[in-house]
């Protein structure tokens, strides 16, 4: 029987290429599936899941929640917000009262890097991360990574450059790992101060000029600057970002070749991406969307498949 | 590992001309009436029937469908079944349809009844019947039974029956295997 190696998904690190082609070809179907009248199957209807969010999340969170319903699973939201996590209560002690609860599944979205490794090694339910600080964000790789495929058709040999704050994105490390294991070639580019130290060392190639970078390039994924993650300035201003490495039609329109633009979203408009770029034909940000339910359902629907309860 | 030839070539072009013409008596021109064979070994018969359909009785724009069934299973967490989940593949509307569900071995039934909850996702047919090359009686779990059957088969349980298609096995055949 074909499955996944693991039976957690903290990770792309953690994945094997076979697991990745696993998850795709399942992505396949489950997409067929949503796009039918009736978009729902009953395959996980004996499984609960638990969408922890310890952060803020808007997309990712429906997307997971939406997933999980279109597999006829049981879900229960939490938030750190209106929980007792602000009384003093360990993540462990709070995992633990919600496993209590016979949830077989956990969905967790984390501030701190490693929370889900680190919950893993303490609990027994299957873990997937659905981000942990600037860490990894395994399911937004895999669908940006799908997205590609699909258009596409193979991710072997394509340039794919990351454009923006690399160095405080999960989605960059996670896209990383998952380009360099299908054999795609990349490019990180943006100012030095928000390109990490060492990076080189994951396969990648720095580019600090973006028309260069986006001239070499096939697919250009955008990063939203997280300002929220910065303690300190990591460049002027805005104005000088956009100026350097923002992207906009006009800029586009000097390129010898049509290349695509992704970005997993929230969009700052006028910042990494004008309007004008994010609703053009070369934008596929919505088909990331999209496929964003159908790999959640993928990945969901493998790992449930190893939570075996009925076996003597 | 023994096995015994159940039927040849010959006999499985015979059973599916008579198959044709059965489904010919009741679906007539099939305007109303669609074909949809169950993945993965279900569609190799659908397509032949197809085939004969189109060339024999001259009945042009059929409606052929594939259907997998993976996630509808009854078995998912139990055992070793496959996971990996092949092409749907029904682009027309199943609504208000006539639609003959198609499989090359009927046993336990349960392949059947998850069929029979996928085809819902697409729609309310107005009628389904169910048409098998293989009936292995006496081994169902499920009150189901064909309305068309090429060939019953009385096989004890560790007996199973294989049917070999020339365009993915590289012969027209059903064998009985014994493990």
């Amino acid at each position: 029987m074909k499955e996944l190696s693991v039976s957690n998904l903290l990770g792309i690190k953690y994945l094997t290429t076979e697991d990745l082609h696993l998850i795709f070809e399942t992505a396949d179907q489950f997409k067929e599936v949503i796009n039918r009248p009736i978009k729902k199957v009953p395959s996980l209807r004996d499984i609960t899941i638990a969408n922890l969010f310890f952060e803020n999340s808007t997309r990712t969170r429906l997307s997971f929640e939406l997933a999980e319903k279109r597999l006829s699973a049981d879900v229960i939201n939490f938030s750190a917000s209106s929980s007792s996590v602000t009384k003093g209560e360990t993540l462990v002690d709070t995992v633990n009262n919600i496993l209590a609860m016979k949830v077989d599944m956990v969905v967790m979205r984390h501030p701190n890097p490693g929370a889900g490794v680190f919950l893993s090694k303490h609990i027994g339910a299957s873990i997937i991360n659905a981000g942990d600080g600037a860490h990894e964000h395994p399911t937004q790789a895999l669908l940006d990574v799908y997205s590609i495929r699909e258009k596409y058709g193979d991710v072997n040999g394509k340039k794919i450059v990351i454009v923006g704050d690399i160095m405080h994105s999960r989605v960059a490390l996670s896209n990383i790992f998952a380009l360099k294991k299908l054999g795609a070639k990349v490019k990180v580019c943006g100012p030095n101060s928000l390109i990490p130290k060492h990076v080189e060392s994951l396969g990648v190639e720095i580019e600090h000029n973006l028309k260069a970078a986006l001239e070499w390039c096939e697919i250009a994924n955008m990063l939203r600057v997280q300002h929220e993650r910065m303690e300190h300035s990591y460049f002027p201003s805005t104005r000088e970002y956009v100026q350097q490495y923002g992207v906009n039609k006009a800029l586009l329109d000097t390129l010898s070749n049509p290349i695509t633009i992704m970005h997993p979203g929230p969009i700052n408009r006028g910042v990494e991406i004008t309007s004008d770029v994010a609703d053009s034909e070369h934008s596929i940000i919505l088909n990331q969307v999209e496929n964003g339910v159908a790999i959640r359902m993928a990945v969901m629907y493998l790992l449930a498949s190893k939570i075996k309860q009925y076996e003597n | 590992m023994s096995q015994k030839l159940l039927l040849s070539a010959k006999e499985i072009n015979i059973i599916l001309q008579r198959l044709a013409c059965q489904l010919v008596e009741n679906h007539k021109d099939f305007k109303n009436s669609a074909l949809i064979g169950i993945q993965p070994r279900g569609s190799f018969l659908a397509q032949r029937l197809y085939h004969i359909l189109e060339k024999d009785y001259g009945l042009n724009a059929l409606k052929v469908g594939k259907l997998d069934i993976t996630f509808y299973r009854d078995d998912f967490r139990r055992g070793d079944k496959m996971l990996k989940a092949n092409e749907t593949e029904i682009d027309f509307i199943v609504e208000n349809k006539n639609v003959v569900l198609i499989d090359d071995v009927l046993f336990t039934g349960r392949s059947i009844r998850s069929a029979l909850t996928a085809l819902q996702s697409f729609g309310r047919p107005s009628k389904i019947e169910l048409l098998t090359l293989i009936d292995r009686r006496f081994s169902r779990h499920l009150p189901i039974q064909p309305d068309y059957n090429g060939r019953k088969v009385d096989a004890i349980n560790d007996e199973h029956v294989k049917v070999c298609w020339k365009e993915n096995d590289g012969e027209d055949a059903i064998y009985l295997m014994n493990n």
